[in-house]
């Protein structure tokens, strides 16, 4: 699952965006499995992503979901699409746009970091 | 062959102290005589979920309640499309000879049986545990998201979305049994609350409390049977973040495999049964099943060609947007609206002769898609 070098992911508490790319087929995706839902293979390594994509879309939530995201509220919700070739969820500048170029920064929140993406030369 | 023989329906709204129980009970009662049936004579048992009341076996604990002995029962979780998938299944096992009637039932006590910040939280859920709801993300918000892409893509504006509301206030408006009753304008949509850009409060369904149930049977028993003559599914996805496109679902191929199956196109069709979650939830679905062209669904809601007098009426009770969403019960509702319709049983909000009715429901993020064809018997 790994390349040998430690790969950093904010789902588990690290500064970085990974993502999985299968030996075997070539596809690549996010939400981290065992093997690769297109073809079934089992050679699927975890890569770091450069934290560098476009906008594909954006929401300004204002209406959180818990007290302890009301005081960052409102914030820009969207989907990234990142150069690797995958799509994540993750915060945004609030002037972002769709088609955007931006570029994952962090913000901590109840420990985790949360990665925000912000606007940057094409 | 199955028929849809009797329909339950409580009001939506606030029912303090009454359970998801309670509420699955009414409706369930309703529908059995609806049908001119016994409790004795229910053979089969299909129920959704509640999130007010999680549990393992909810199908036999709603027997138990309430006096059944059914020779087949389970639940099913497919979120906003449950209903529709347990009358597609319930369809399938009277078919089968697994059993005679069928009872399908839900009923949550979903806004007075929790915290609204518990119901926001218990439904963002549906979204990935480690990579979505970790980031604030609510229902509205994928749907925002869905939202904005689409505005991108089609021109589609927000006061297009706005006429959908204005529409099912306007039909809701003549249901005594709908939560929320007042007309509204365009205007009062766009300066409602924000919620998660595009979309204002009200672009977005209530939380109801509130319970719905049918009965599908094999045989014509009665003269308000209604014949399911199509059935399709379609899924593309969970999380939106891994849907294969933001702007094109499971809605058409769910569908054309129901219209196949009832020999159908959109032309044969007489009412609409579309869900209708939050605005972008039913331009999406009303444009990607043909009904209208893209960024086309608000004109012909502004026009008139969805209301009552319309070439293709479109939920009459008002849908999840004014008569209310309590759940699975809430998309069930649009089901017994159709089947009274059908029936001509709907008073003053009677459509002229719909005879065929095309039933869609969604669940998740447009993940999940369940269409059905129903067809009076006359």
């Amino acid at each position: 699952m790994s390349n040998g070098d430690e790969i950093l992911d904010w789902s588990t508490g690290s500064e970085g965006i990974a993502y999985q790319r299968c030996d075997d087929c070539g596809h690549v995706w996010y939400l981290t499995r065992a093997f690769c839902a297109t073809c079934g293979s089992l050679a699927v390594r975890q890569h770091q992503a450069a934290g560098l994509g476009r906008v594909a879309t954006t929401t300004l939530v204002s209406r959180p979901p818990s007290e302890k995201w009301k005081e960052y509220a409102p914030y820009s919700l969207a989907l990234i699409d990142a150069d690797e070739g995958f799509r994540l969820m993750a915060h945004v500048e609030r002037d972002a746009r769709i088609g955007d170029r931006v570029r994952a920064r962090y913000l901590s929140f109840e420990d985790t970091p949360i990665p925000v993406f912000m606007c940057t030369d094409p | 062959m199955s028929w849809i023989t009797g329909t339950g329906l409580t009001p939506f709204g606030k029912h303090p102290g009454r359970s998801t129980l309670d509420l699955m009970s009414s409706a369930a009662a309703a529908a059995i005589a609806d049908a001119g049936l016994e409790r004795r004579d229910i053979d089969g048992l299909l129920t959704g979920y509640s999130t007010t009341f999680p549990h393992l076996m909810l199908s036999t604990v709603f027997a138990e309640h309430f006096g059944l002995s059914p020779r087949y029962a389970h639940a099913i979780q497919l979120g906003g499309a449950t209903g529709f998938a347990m009358v597609m299944l319930a369809h399938h096992l009277v078919e089968a000879h697994l059993a005679d009637h069928v009872l399908v039932v839900a009923g949550e006590n979903r806004l007075t049986g929790q915290t609204r910040d518990a119901a926001v939280q218990a439904l963002a859920q549906v979204g990935h545990p480690r990579y979505e709801v970790p980031l604030g993300a609510t229902i509205p918000a994928y749907y925002g998201l869905v939202a904005t892409r689409y505005m991108h893509e089609f021109g589609v504006t927000e006061a297009d979305f706005a006429e959908l509301s204005v529409l099912m206030r306007g039909h809701a408006s003549e249901h005594p049994d709908a939560q929320f009753r007042e007309p509204i304008t365009v205007a009062d949509v766009l300066a409602s609350k924000p919620v998660a850009s595009p979309l204002k409060l009200l672009d977005c369904c209530p939380v109801s409390d509130g319970g719905a149930a049918f009965v599908v049977s094999r045989e014509r028993i009665n003269d308000i049977a209604v014949r399911i003559v199509g059935t399709g599914q379609a899924h593309t996805h969970q999380h939106i973040s891994a849907a294969p496109s933001l702007t094109h679902f499971g809605a058409a191929a769910s569908a054309s495999t129901a219209l196949d199956a009832a020999g159908s196109t959109l032309d044969d069709i007489g009412y609409l049964a579309i869900y209708d979650s939050f605005t972008i939830t039913i331009t999406i679905l009303l444009e990607e099943l043909g009904l209208a062209p893209r960024a086309g669904a608000a004109e012909i809601a502004r026009t008139g060609g969805f209301s009552r007098g319309g070439a293709k009426p479109l939920n009459t009770h008002g849908g999840l947007l004014s008569y209310g969403h309590c759940g699975v019960g809430g998309a069930m509702a649009h089901l017994v609206e159709a089947h009274r319709q059908l029936t001509g049983r709907c008073g003053p909000r009677q459509v002229t002769d719909p005879r065929r009715a095309l039933l869609h429901g969604d669940g998740g993020v447009l993940s999940s898609h369940v269409s059905l064809v129903i067809e009076s018997a006359a």
